[in-house]
């Protein structure tokens, strides 16, 4: 009967995504009088989960699914909810979460809400608040089966310490990859991704052109940031696809936004609206951005973004 | 290849969004409805595999009689034949299961939806037609190709990107990618006069009862008034010791 949920790793080491939703399951399973039971997959020190709530780990550690695979994760999370008999099972909403749960919700005939802001409003009828129309509105969602999916929307809740003593079980349940087969995978190891972002740098059409994104690069290293750009500015090319941020690009949640010469259009504000600070520079006073910020400078980012790392670095230098 | 591409009747990326009757539902008023644009970008590929490969494409969607304009504007881009499931699309398994009986009646052996949807933002409606069909799946696809029954599709992964093999029947969640923005087709006229004679078929809804249903909206609390500085100095102070967030 105990609150099942999914961690994520990545090359062993658990997500801060993973932290996040045990966190997260705690509280659930604290309203239901429940326990919390991890499932981890090829994760290193499973035990550690304990320290955000997790009083049992069920471990599954297998070459075979070294990479992600939808279909056999999905099947991993299945059988760790019979197994623990869990009415809920708790997924965060990232890329492979998201590409998972809905899977998971079909084996065990459950009901779905992905974007979850926060604990369950009732536990009876089970009702979840979650972001919808892009984080323009929030809707609060009844789930009727009795088996539910929550897929909680990544920097949602954070990360809470709650220290629990956490046994590990070995766990090898049967798995298929749902014939799709990784060849290869393409990833830089250097560069913090705008997934997994404290803080994003953005940059727009402001910049004028993609010869002057060495200013944005260098604020964003200064501040161990990722870069990320407008729509417009992916589309002409001055910046790849997997940096538009936006409504039909990537979402962001991070910690703290900085727009550089981004004028807001509506589109782009929904996709960066679940971050919880937003600075914006940017020459026009009128552009939308200042209206949805929480910061802001009017001025020349050609002025401002140098004179902005070189602070940054100074405040680096002092503060450690 | 019997191409099927799932179309979500959504409200224009512009919109602003409202609710009425105690907001307990989404207010069409004034609202422009489109092509889901994650669909759209499918739907472009699929008239790729058309016009290089010979297939076939059908279009669906799952809505009231106020969804057809949608569906017409996908004959118009180029789609062959459309469906019009005609249900309320209440909750994402119930209208997945609906597709999949349209896959399985239809003989369909490559199904286009998109990663999500930009209302509901469900992302859940292609992975469940997989398991519902016992097709393979491939969820953030920016990038199908096909060769007889298999299909080499690369998938964004947070940080980069992974290439994946696979055999039809599948089913892809597709986005931005596919096919670039300067791809996206604007409707001829004579697009537009095909379209009014091409067959646009209304099924009737299979039982299949909603798993989820919400039950209230609200928008999100006004924002307070920006703080402007003027000077850098200013803003890192504040993001330090107010924000609290370097």
């Amino acid at each position: 009967m105990s609150v099942l949920v999914y961690t994520e790793s990545e090359q062993g080491t658990f997500k801060k995504a993973a932290q996040e939703v045990v966190s997260y399951a705690k509280g659930i399973a604290d309203a239901m009088g429940t326990t919390v039971t991890a499932v981890a997959v090829n994760g290193d020190s499973p035990e550690s989960l304990g320290q955000f709530g997790a009083s049992k780990v069920l471990s599954v550690q297998n070459d075979a699914l070294k990479a992600f695979n939808a279909e056999a994760y999905s099947d991993v999370i299945a059988a760790a909810a019979r197994e623990e008999d869990a009415k809920v099972v708790v997924i965060s909403s990232t890329a492979n979460g998201k590409f998972v749960a809905p899977i998971v919700a079909a084996k065990l005939d459950a009901g779905y809400v992905p974007n979850v802001t926060g604990l369950p409003e009732n536990t009876e009828p089970f009702q979840v608040k979650h972001s919808v129309f892009t984080n323009k509105a929030f809707a609060t969602t009844e789930i009727k089966t009795e088996v539910k999916v929550v897929g909680l929307a990544k920097n949602a809740y954070g990360v809470h310490e709650n220290a629990t003593d956490a046994s590990t079980v070995d766990f090898s349940p049967e798995t298929n990859n749902g014939n799709v087969e990784t060849v290869s995978v393409d990833k830089a190891t250097d560069k913090v991704t705008i997934a997994d972002a404290e803080i994003v740098v953005s940059g727009g059409r402001g910049l004028k052109g993609p010869e002057n994104w060495g200013m944005v690069e260098e604020l964003a290293e200064t501040l161990g940031a990722a870069t990320a750009c407008s729509k417009p500015v992916s589309d002409m090319g001055w910046r790849p696809h997997s940096e538009h941020v936006g409504q039909t690009g990537k979402p962001v949640a991070s910690n703290l936004y900085i727009a550089i010469g981004i004028s807001g259009a509506i589109q782009h504000l929904a996709g960066i609206n679940a971050s919880k600070t937003k600075v914006v520079i940017n020459n026009d006073p009128e552009a939308p951005f200042f209206k949805a910020a929480d910061y802001g400078i009017v001025g020349d980012a050609f002025e401002v973004v140098p004179q902005l790392t070189e602070k940054l670095k100074e405040f680096k230098a002092q503060n450690g | 290849m019997k191409i099927l591409v799932c179309i979500s009747h959504v409200p224009d990326t512009t919109s602003k969004i409202n609710f009425t009757d105690g907001d307990t539902k989404f207010d069409t008023n004034g609202v422009q409805f489109v092509i889901n644009p994650n669909d759209e970008f499918g739907l472009t590929r699929a008239m790729w595999f058309k016009e290089k490969q010979g297939a076939t494409v059908h279009v669906v969607n799952v809505g009231g009689p106020e969804t057809e304009p949608t569906l017409r504007k996908a004959l118009a881009i180029g789609a062959d034949e459309a469906i019009r499931i005609n249900m309320a699309p209440t909750d994402g398994y119930s209208v997945a299961k609906q597709l999949a009986q349209v896959v399985k009646e239809g003989d369909y052996n490559l199904i286009i939806g998109g990663r999500e949807s930009i209302d509901y933002n469900g992302g859940m409606v292609p992975g469940m037609i997989a398991h519902l069909t016992g097709a393979s799946f491939v969820n953030n696809c920016i990038s199908l190709e096909i060769e007889n029954d298999t299909a080499t599709a690369i998938r964004e992964i947070d940080g980069g990107k992974e290439t994946l093999k696979t055999s039809l029947p599948l089913v892809i969640g597709g986005q931005k990618g596919l096919v670039e923005e300067s791809d996206l087709r604007i409707p001829n006229m004579r697009g537009i006069m095909q379209a009014r004679s091409k067959p646009l078929q209304t099924k009737e809804a299979v039982d299949a009862a909603a798993e989820t249903q919400a039950v209230q909206f609200e928008k999100p609390a006004p924002k307070g008034a920006v703080k402007l500085v003027d000077s850098v100095d200013a803003l890192v102070d504040l993001l330090h010791n107010e924000a609290k967030v370097i």
